[in-house]
């Protein structure tokens, strides 16, 4: 009678003894490029008197995240470098021309990450970029924004990640003057659990 | 002095815009070429451009003018020409107003591809009438393309009529310059 009664709860502790025990296995996301929840911007000053923002309108990526292990997390990022908007068409042309992203030749720009330092609430991700046909290391410093299941059944992690990048290091010589060697690249990605 | 043209030449309205649009044409030909090679800090960098649109508007606005003239008035005799002379002239004469029209219109393109419009000299502003996206691209293709066409039927055009002044000595080039014969 005892025994009997005991057999469910016994039952019970083994199922969750066991669910705790296996490692939380890292999930695939896809960046929600598809709603947009997901962008790639870019800002660079101009003359040193304020911002000039932009944004590449297309790009798609992966990443894998596992809460219990951030640093084994991984992320790949592919931009179409045409899909670059400034809010001015004539700017935009120039920049897709040879002067700046000559992206007729080089239709993409890629990042995918070699590895994660965890510090704090903050990780920097080392990684390759791929720019103008210039593969550099680089690293980006990104924070977890929030995570967790969303209305509709679906699972979602999203972080925000900033670079700086050299223009010359990447082979891009038009010069925009002394303050505006640098362009500041910040990747704000939302990706659904496969 | 006659505005209008005749059998017997060409009138001075005519004449007028042909040398008008020929110095234009030429010139931003050479102001397209220029501009796109300037560094940032230029003190051309955004008044070249600005030039290039504006008179591109104007030029455009003189065109449709001087087609419907065109139209409008007869055209002087041709016959000492031959055949050959004739139709090679008719298709660069009327080849040029499609030719410049497009020419003229992919730039427009360019510029008011996101629903900006082009500011001629603080005059006037031609407002955006078509926007999509990387439609800046297309026409800026096109635009480059027709920029090298007109140019090169532009250098047949002048070598044929210097042909005529210099080697045939006809009156085709003088009847450009100095209108019909008065006949009074």
């Amino acid at each position: 009678m005892k025994l009997i009664s005991s057999r469910p709860l016994l039952f019970a502790v083994l199922i969750a003894g066991f669910a705790a025990a296996a490692p939380a296995k890292a999930a695939d996301y896809v960046i929600d490029t598809a709603k947009s929840h997901a962008s790639v911007n870019f800002r660079i000053k101009h003359l040193g008197f304020s911002w000039l923002t932009g944004r590449f309108n297309d790009f798609s990526g992966t990443f894998s995240f596992d809460d219990a292990h951030p640093e084994a997390s991984k992320v790949k990022v592919e931009v179409n470098t045409d899909s670059i908007d400034s809010n001015h068409a004539e700017r935009d042309k120039h920049l897709r021309s040879k002067e700046f992203l000559d992206t007729a030749t080089f239709p993409k720009a890629i990042f995918e990450s070699t590895a994660v330092k965890v510090n704090g609430d903050k990780a920097t991700i080392a990684g390759n970029f791929t720019l103008h046909g210039v593969t550099k290391p680089i690293e980006i410093v990104a924070e977890r924004i929030g995570g967790g299941a969303d209305p509709w059944g679906g699972f979602r992690q999203g972080f925000t990640g900033t670079t700086r990048l050299p223009l010359k290091d990447y082979g891009i010589k038009f010069d925009l003057g002394p303050a505006s060697q640098e362009v500041e690249l910040t990747l704000n990605i939302e990706g659904v659990r496969q | 002095m006659l505005i209008r043209d005749t059998k017997a030449g060409y009138g001075l309205f005519t004449r007028l815009t042909h040398w008008i649009m020929a110095l234009a044409i030429v010139a931003m030909f050479a102001l397209g070429l220029w501009m796109v090679t300037l560094n940032y800090y230029s003190p051309y960098y955004r008044t070249a451009p600005d030039i290039h649109r504006s008179v591109g508007m104007l030029l455009l606005f003189l065109l449709a003018l001087r087609f419907a003239w065109r139209l409008a008035n007869p055209k002087p005799d041709d016959a000492e020409l031959s055949p050959f002379e004739r139709a090679a002239a008719q298709i660069v004469h009327w080849g040029f107003y499609p030719l410049l029209f497009a020419l003229m219109v992919s730039g427009y393109l360019i510029s008011t591809a996101d629903g900006r419009p082009i500011e001629v000299f603080d005059w006037f502003s031609v407002p955006s009438l078509i926007q999509k996206k990387g439609l800046e691209e297309s026409a800026g293709e096109v635009h480059e393309v027709l920029a090298w066409v007109t140019i090169v039927l532009v250098a047949v055009h002048a070598a044929a009529s210097l042909k005529h002044h210099f080697i045939d000595h006809s009156s085709i080039l003088k009847r450009m310059w100095s209108g019909p014969p008065s006949t009074s």
